[in-house]
């Protein structure tokens, strides 16, 4: 792998043009992935999925190199129908399109990035591939007191065109004061055994309210992994859903730092898992002033062969009293074969505080599916009402009415 | 009478028998093969158990010492260590509870620890102690009555050796974990239980009666075997405050219950935790290990660990028989600059198999407490259950308290449960007692037994009044 990566590497410093300190820093991250190559399962964090492992057996060689010179068509009938929105289109890792038809062009910033690298509060070597990696990058500031009209629908879509490639993006958001974005992430894919490496920086200055969506809905082979890393100041608000379900390999993380007092934070997560599929949320939550809140909710379904995991840490460190932060994670194991692993942690340095967390697994109550069946329902009818309501929970914390719908209908939910 | 005459003096003979000169029953300095034959030769050990050891020793010369841990103490030099020296002899030891120290003895007082038992804790030489001697001896008249074998192991290497043989490092083997094999590879001495089929045993089987129980050194070995139906008590550790001048402790236990049988394993631990500033202090790392292997059997942990300045260790469970239950009862409370990090591992491999994890974390001052622990159902392990709770409870904002659950479930037709909190004593609740005349401590004191009401219940009443009044003196000077 090494002199792949280093012949691919080069390929994209030629295509670049790049500062001499740039290429260095670029360089040194390279370096880095190197040295620490791809997650296995000695790292604590990767305990429960040995990425290393995964991409051998689903991917085999990757490739780094994409050829960022050609545009791709953009494919219209994958936008969402029904909900006006602003678009950011991403083909096999390239941008191709961003637009904010319906916003106030002055009040949103979009400034190329492309040539700064900022480090990641993120030790693993993702981050480092990310850095050494990423050719194009944005910054979305919006500014003080907007607030954008219709959400942002950004679509992550891989066609046939590539094959065992790794791509990677990068993505910042600034919120100033009193402004807020809703976001969704759209993953669209059509292509096959590719490793698609995400990271997201998000801002939330005093009162922001950030509402992020991320749904990986359409059945695909591909390996992801996300990363979404949120500063929070005073009185700011984020809400991340996760609908984790197509991919072959899923690990979505959550990085949230509640700086400002009164700050808070909301995780809630579907898995919803069938044939080999391996999923993973992972959060930290660091409450680091008084005042701070956070809500999680993670909870799985899963059949066939399928593993979901659950990684959740709770930090509070010792001027953080009066923290609330409380964690829940669920799962149903439809299948023999199936797995669930959670690992629910608490590092609490305040006495005055408020924590909890709960985890249950075990298989659909066979009681509750005798109560249906004995008012007329047949199996698999009393089966999908009990897995429906099981989830419907999860739906019903997303706080905006609009983009609630529009995903029950799109998981096909029925209340 | 003549015989209990003659057996009294036996084992004054045994227990007296290593002191005539300190120098030559003393190992050298550092850990290698030498050494371990030293102690082999010293004990008089067949072949068997020599090759036991230095298996052990061999694997333990390729293992590095685990880091993961939150509580972080100073390298340890391994080659700088005494792994054998006989017991002291009787110059060294203070002649009369006047020579010890007050604090000391106000503990006692508090406990309410009777003052032969003071005086045998220090081993200090009254004839109250002959007294335990005579007691013990009775004891051991009516175990062997119904064919119950309870004695040192190293006595039990020599006497039972198709036990020993069979059971020692079934559990824990000599391919464990770095300070597991340390202990295989070095241990001295520690007890042995073997209850025959169908035997329920009349009483709580306790170091307290096994007569040289004070010098067991810092690598201690305990094995426990109970035979198909048979039934256990056994208690380890006093609430008196223990006082070693080792360091570092190493002990494993190893609990192995074939077909209907059941152990019931209480620990009372409160080692010198060092002083207000966080010097000094025992470190305590124990394996304890317990294998349900035959159908139906039943092991049962309960431990209150209010001492040591490091605790760290994971008292477990492996359900291999169908049917088998685990359990866990656990208070640890720290104080000043203590560090714990406890908690259970439950492996479910059975069919039908449950357990049952009810952790209670205090910690105040400037310690540290982490309940880390794993509930793994296996594939094969159908309708398996498991609940389990951790509460923690934080005092003063210098101190943390920690929650590390691992959680695997592989079979779809079992359940797991987890709950976890974390808070702190209400305001209300110490305004309401101290309104009815309790100072701030005895309220305190009050509440958190209240608090841990769960575990102390699970405790043999020969424990339990003692360990209540241990968790209310742990946290002295923790408020205010």
């Amino acid at each position: 792998m090494k002199e792949q990566l280093r012949k691919d590497f080069d390929n994209i410093i030629k295509n670049l043009s790049l500062s001499q300190r740039d290429t260095e820093i670029k360089q040194f991250y390279l370096d880095n992935f190197i040295n620490k190559g791809f997650p296995n399962r000695r790292d604590e964090n990767w305990k429960f999925s040995d990425l290393n492992q995964i991409i051998k057996k689903n991917i085999g060689e990757l490739s780094f190199y994409n050829d960022y010179t050609a545009t791709n068509k953009v494919d219209t009938s994958v936008f969402v129908d029904g909900l006006e929105h602003n678009k950011i289109v991403f083909i096999n890792g390239r941008i191709e399109k961003i637009d904010f038809d319906y916003e106030k062009k002055d009040q949103i910033e979009i400034i190329d990035k492309s040539e700064t690298i900022n480090k990641f509060n993120n030790n693993n070597s993702l981050s480092d591939l990310n850095n050494a990696f990423t050719n194009k990058s944005f910054k979305i500031l919006v500014k003080n007191g907007y607030q954008l009209v219709k959400p942002l629908i950004i679509y992550h879509t891989t066609n046939s065109n590539i094959w065992s490639k790794s791509i990677n993006l990068r993505l910042d958001f600034e919120l100033c004061k009193d402004s807020s974005l809703r976001l969704i992430d759209l993953y669209n894919d059509t292509s096959e055994k590719n490793f698609l490496n995400i990271f997201y920086n998000f801002d939330l200055k005093e009162n922001a309210v950030l509402k992020n969506y991320k749904v990986d809905k359409l059945e695909n082979k591909n390996i992801k992994y996300s990363f979404n890393n949120i500063e929070q100041d005073k009185n700011s608000i984020s809400e991340t859903f996760i609908l984790s379900s197509g991919s072959n390999f899923f690990k979505n993380e959550i990085n949230c730092n509640l700086k400002g007092g009164y700050s808070s934070a909301f995780v809630n997560g579907i898995l919803s898992l069938n044939n080999d599929k391996h999923h993973e949320i992972r959060t930290i939550i660091n409450h680091l002033t008084e005042n701070t809140k956070s809500y999680q909710l993670i909870k799985s379904v899963l059949d066939d062969n399928s593993k979901s995991v659950y990684q959740g840490k709770i930090f509070v460190n010792s001027e953080a009293q009066k923290t609330d932060g409380y964690q829940l994670s669920k799962a149903i194991l439809l299948n023999k074969d199936s797995e669930f692993n959670a690992k629910p942690e608490l590092e609490i340095y305040a006495d005055d505080v408020k924590c909890s967390h709960g985890s249950a697994s075990g298989s659909l109550s066979e009681d509750s599916i005798f109560y249906l069946m004995s008012r007329g329902l047949n199996y698999q009818q009393s089966r999908e009402l009990l897995i429906n309501g099981f989830l419907l929970d999860v739906v019903e914390k997303i706080t905006d009415s609009e983009i609630k719908n529009l995903l029950k209908n799109m998981i096909g939910i029925k209340e | 009478m003549d015989n209990r005459q003659k057996e009294i003096d036996n084992l004054k003979d045994y227990k007296y028998g290593f002191s005539t000169d300190i120098e030559s029953t003393r190992a050298p300095k550092g850990l290698s093969e030498e050494v371990i034959k030293f102690i082999s030769n010293i004990k008089k050990e067949p072949q068997w158990m020599l090759d036991f050891r230095l298996k052990a020793f061999e694997r333990f010369k390729q293992l590095k010492e685990p880091e993961w841990q939150k509580p972080k103490y100073p390298k340890i030099d391994y080659q700088d260590l005494y792994y054998y020296s006989a017991p002291k002899s009787m110059d060294d030891k203070p002649k009369s509870l006047d020579e010890l120290d007050p604090k000391l003895l106000e503990t006692y007082k508090k406990l309410g620890i009777p003052l032969q038992e003071q005086a045998r804790l220090n081993g200090i030489a009254v004839d109250a102690v002959f007294d335990s001697v005579s007691v013990a001896t009775t004891f051991r008249e009516e175990l062997s009555k119904l064919g119950i074998i309870f004695c040192p192991i190293s006595e039990a290497i020599q006497n039972h050796p198709e036990l020993v043989k069979k059971y020692l490092g079934s559990v824990i083997p000599t391919t464990d974990h770095f300070f597991a094999t340390l202990n295989s590879a070095v241990f001295t001495d520690g007890s042995f239980a073997y209850i025959p089929e169908g035997v329920r045993c009349p009483m709580e089987l306790s170091t307290y009666f096994r007569i040289n129980a004070t010098n067991t050194g810092q690598f201690e070995r305990t094995l426990i075997v109970a035979d198909k139906g048979s039934y256990v008590s056994y208690l380890e550790g006093c609430t008196a405050p223990m006082r070693d001048e080792n360091q570092l402790h190493a002990a494993n236990v190893e609990l192995i219950a074939l077909d209907d049988a059941e152990i019931k394993y209480s620990t009372v631990q409160n080692w010198y935790p060092g002083d207000k500033d966080g010097k000094g202090g025992i470190y305590n790392f124990v394996t304890k290990r317990g294998l349900c292997k035959g159908i139906n059997s039943k092991i049962s942990w309960t431990q209150v660990e209010t001492g040591s300045a490091i605790t760290w260790k994971y008292p477990s469970c492996i359900l291999k028989g169908d049917n088998s239950v685990g359990e866990f009862y656990s208070i640890a409370i720290t104080n000043n600059h203590q560090k714990a990090d406890t908690g259970t591992k439950m492996i479910h491999l059975g069919k039908n198999t449950k357990s049952k994890i009810i952790s209670k974390g205090i910690s105040a001052g400037f310690s540290d407490m982490t309940y880390r622990g794993l509930v793994d159902i296996s594939s094969k392990a159908s309708n398996s259950n498991n609940y389990t709770q951790c509460d923690s409870l934080l005092m003063g904002n210098k101190c943390g308290a920690h929650t590390v659950p691992y959680i695997k479930n592989k079979n779809s037709e079992s359940n797991i449960a987890h709950e976890a909190t974390t808070s702190k004593i209400s305001e209300e609740q110490l305004h309401y007692c101290q309104q009815r005349g309790l100072n701030a401590e005895e309220a305190v004191g009050l509440i958190v037994n209240g608090f841990c009401k769960e575990v102390l219940q699970q405790l043999p009443m020969e424990f339990a009044v003692e360990a209540q009044k241990l968790v209310g003196i742990s946290l002295e000077g923790s408020v205010g």
